[in-house]
């Protein structure tokens, strides 16, 4: 599905990323951690297309489509989607209203007729207990006054919503307690399917237990140094970050 | 452009669509003001003596005046002798149905889209449609009659309802009020009258449209409303304009008055041509606009989308006279390319227990600039007057101005006025979360937009806040790339 190919990137021309390989199948979970500044935001901008941020080398294939060739708002029609680390206010905009341009926007990307009115209601009814939320929550102006918590259901919300095929999710869990950790984690897993994938970015390990990887990878300096199962989580967990400055020291 | 500009500063490239001529043979007054004109405009219309008097009296006044420089526009003076003062398009009798109208201005209604028949049978709002000079078509006033209610241009309202025009005309607009005003008073040449009786409640919207077509014409209307005890009436204008290099001159003139427990809604959506992307061409749009709260408890509200002209000068206000009379402005302006707009309100509060309520959003693009000025004055007498004033300025790129110039004069130590004000500017990182959701940066744009001027658009006719939010959006398309 997501094929990422020595992938270099930076911002102002600071090299952030340098040389990133990951592949992604239908189906699977992958997570990536690391330290701070190792460059985890940095890839989910990168392939959620910010602008701000320079490719200077690799490539990135998206369910067989050049993903860097793609406008932003092309690669969410393709089936991409960013839970964003910070979500974005817009005072005056309901969720709802957002989401049902959002939705039709996509559908028109995708050469479907747009929903009408009944049809969308339809839906999100459908996605809202599918991941537990409240309906008073999308009336308000987008994330506008929203705590953190209910700025990641909301962002869940959004991706049950457009139906991705590939969720990234950049700290999703970051500044959230525990039981807001576990509605989020389970809004994403009603929605995890045979046929869409997941990329969660995360600083601790904590989410993982509620979002159980298939893949971990630990991002360091712009690159990946090291990939496993489940329990390479456990094990960051217990040794913390630290060891790889000595690993990377010796190699 | 530079390229580092980024995603905010690029997309100011919409094209006006309403930049279509009409074709229409007119008639018109030679070029130039002088009391010859001023008898000659009255003459086409058949006037009564006292009402070319009042126009001379004007006139006089107006000779001795001098044009306003304290608002922050910059534009090129106007020569009013460069101006055609009456410009009507031909027709040679009187219609007796909307089935008689010159083919070609209906094509023009048509493109404006306000087909007239169309707009009678399904929208059920009344409609004034005033071409350059004169107003061409006013429908559903037969069923409107038969409540009482009388809604015809002014030109037949001076003819058939003289003792209400004489008493109301100039009662809350002297004509000596300001220079535009004055003008306005000695060459209007046609508009909107509109009377609700005693308490009727007007089952439907009364709606005007403005157009000027005709080259080198200034366009003079004179809107008068009239709601007696209890009675309710929503009035919305709408304007649009050819594209012209030249400048053209908008001057206009709108009285309310209200009296016990009446109330008078009043929107405009404003969309004259605001001149191309270089500045060049445009209506210079300088109203005067102003209600009076004339009775107790009685209520105006004045809702207004600006999106078109060059420049814009225009300060719709109540005087609240009335014991616990409210008054209310709601304010959308926005300004794209070179346009200027310097706007507000003035709420006067002179009655006992009056209110008022100012809600003003400007957005301002390319390298534009927008000021809110508005006064809020309490007077001696005004006990427990309360205002609440918020203007909000968004800003779309770097290169574009927003300015507030907030007035307060109170004279009761009971008064309670509040003034909140804020400026933001539309984000990168707002316009990447909108894209990231598939929706591209115009898209996006229009939602942002939108979203902040949702306070005033709620305050429209349903009708009319969509094609308000349209307008919106087609004003900043390309603002933003």
């Amino acid at each position: 599905m997501l094929q990422i190919k020595d992938l270099h990137a930076g911002i102002e021309g600071k090299e952030i990323l340098k040389g990133i390989n990951l592949t992604i199948r239908p189906g699977e979970v992958h997570a990536i951690m690391g330290p701070n500044g190792s460059g985890k935001s940095t890839l989910a901008s990168v392939l959620a297309g910010r602008e701000d941020y320079e490719v200077t080398g690799g490539s990135v294939e998206f369910l067989g489509k050049d993903l860097l060739e793609l406008a932003p708002e092309a690669r969410a029609g393709e089936g991409l989607f960013l839970a964003f680390q910070y979500p974005v206010e817009i005072p005056g905009l309901s969720t709802i209203n957002f989401m049902k341009t959002a939705v039709n926007e996509v559908r028109k990307y995708r050469g479907q007729e747009a929903l009408d009115a009944a049809e969308f209601l339809k839906l999100m009814k459908e996605k809202m207990s599918l991941v537990n939320i409240d309906k008073n929550l999308l009336t308000r102006s987008l994330n506008e006054g929203f705590s953190g918590g209910e700025k990641k259901r909301n962002e869940v919300f959004q991706m049950a919503m457009l139906e991705p095929k590939l969720a990234i999710l950049d700290e999703t869990d970051s500044g959230l307690d525990i039981d807001a950790i576990r509605i989020a984690a389970a809004g994403v897993n009603a929605i995890r399917s045979k046929e869409n994938a997941t990329l969660v970015i995360t600083h601790y390990q904590r989410l993982l237990d509620y979002i159980v990887p298939d893949f971990v990878h630990v991002l360091y300096n712009g690159r990946i140094v090291k990939s496993g199962g489940k329990e390479l989580a456990l094990e960051l967990e217990e040794t913390g970050y630290s060891f790889l400055k000595n690993e990377m020291n010796i190699a | 452009m530079n390229d580092g500009l980024s995603t905010i500063e690029q997309q100011i490239t919409s094209d006006y669509k309403y930049g279509f001529t009409s074709d229409l043979d007119a008639d018109q007054a030679p070029k130039g003001l002088n009391e010859d004109i001023i008898r000659f405009i009255s003459g086409k219309k058949n006037e009564p003596e006292w009402m070319l008097e009042w126009r001379l009296k004007a006139y006089r006044h107006w000779l001795k005046m001098e044009v306003p420089e304290w608002a922050n526009i910059k534009y090129p003076p106007v020569d009013f002798q460069d101006i055609i003062y009456y410009s009507a398009p031909k027709q040679t009798k009187k219609l007796n149905s909307l089935d008689e109208i010159d083919p070609e201005l209906r094509r023009t209604f048509e493109k404006l889209g306000i087909s007239l028949d169309e707009q009678k049978r399904l929208s059920g709002v009344a409609v004034d449609a005033v071409i350059d000079s004169v107003s061409v078509a006013t429908t559903f006033r037969e069923q409107l009659g038969e409540l009482g209610i009388i809604f015809c241009s002014m030109s037949e309202a001076i003819q058939e309802h003289p003792e209400l025009v004489k008493k109301y005309i100039g009662s809350v607009v002297p004509m000596t009020d300001n220079f535009y005003s004055a003008l306005n008073s000695a060459v209007f040449t046609d508009g909107s009258f509109c009377y609700i009786p005693k308490g009727v409640r007007c089952p439907m919207e009364l709606s005007t449209y403005f157009r000027i077509n005709a080259q080198n014409t200034g366009q003079f209307e004179r809107t008068l409303i009239v709601a007696e005890e209890g009675s309710y009436v929503s009035y919305l204008e709408g304007c649009t304009a050819p594209m012209r290099d030249e400048n053209q001159l908008h001057a206009a003139v709108v009285e309310l008055i209200a009296m016990d427990h009446a109330e008078i809604k009043y929107s405009t959506v404003q969309n004259w041509y605001p001149g191309d992307k270089e500045g060049k061409g445009g209506i210079y749009n300088f109203v005067t606009k102003r209600g009076i709260c004339a009775g107790v408890h009685s209520k105006i509200s004045w809702t207004q989308v600006e999106t078109g002209s060059a420049v814009t000068w225009k300060y719709p206000s109540c005087i609240l006279k009335g014991d616990h009379s409210v008054g209310e402005f709601y304010s959308v302006a926005v300004t794209n390319h070179h346009q200027q707009a310097d706007t507000g309100t003035k709420m006067i509060h002179l009655g006992k227990n009056t209110r008022s309520r100012i809600v003003s959003k400007g957005i301002s693009a390319g390298v534009s600039h927008n000021s809110y000025r508005g006064l809020v004055s309490v007077a001696k007498n005004a006990t427990n007057a309360r205002n609440f004033s918020q203007c909000d300025s968004l800003l779309l790129g770097d290169r574009c101005g927003a300015h507030t110039f907030p007035y307060i004069e109170v004279k009761n130590n009971t008064a309670q006025v509040e003034h909140e004000a804020t400026t933001s500017k539309i984000g990168e990182d707002q316009i990447f979360y909108c894209n990231q959701r598939g929706i591209d940066t115009e898209t996006a744009v229009a939602l942002i937009v939108n979203g902040f001027a949702k306070e005033v658009m709620n305050q429209l006719p349903m009708e009319f806040a969509v094609e308000a939010q349209k307008l919106l959006a087609i004003t900043l398309e390309g603002s933003v790339g």
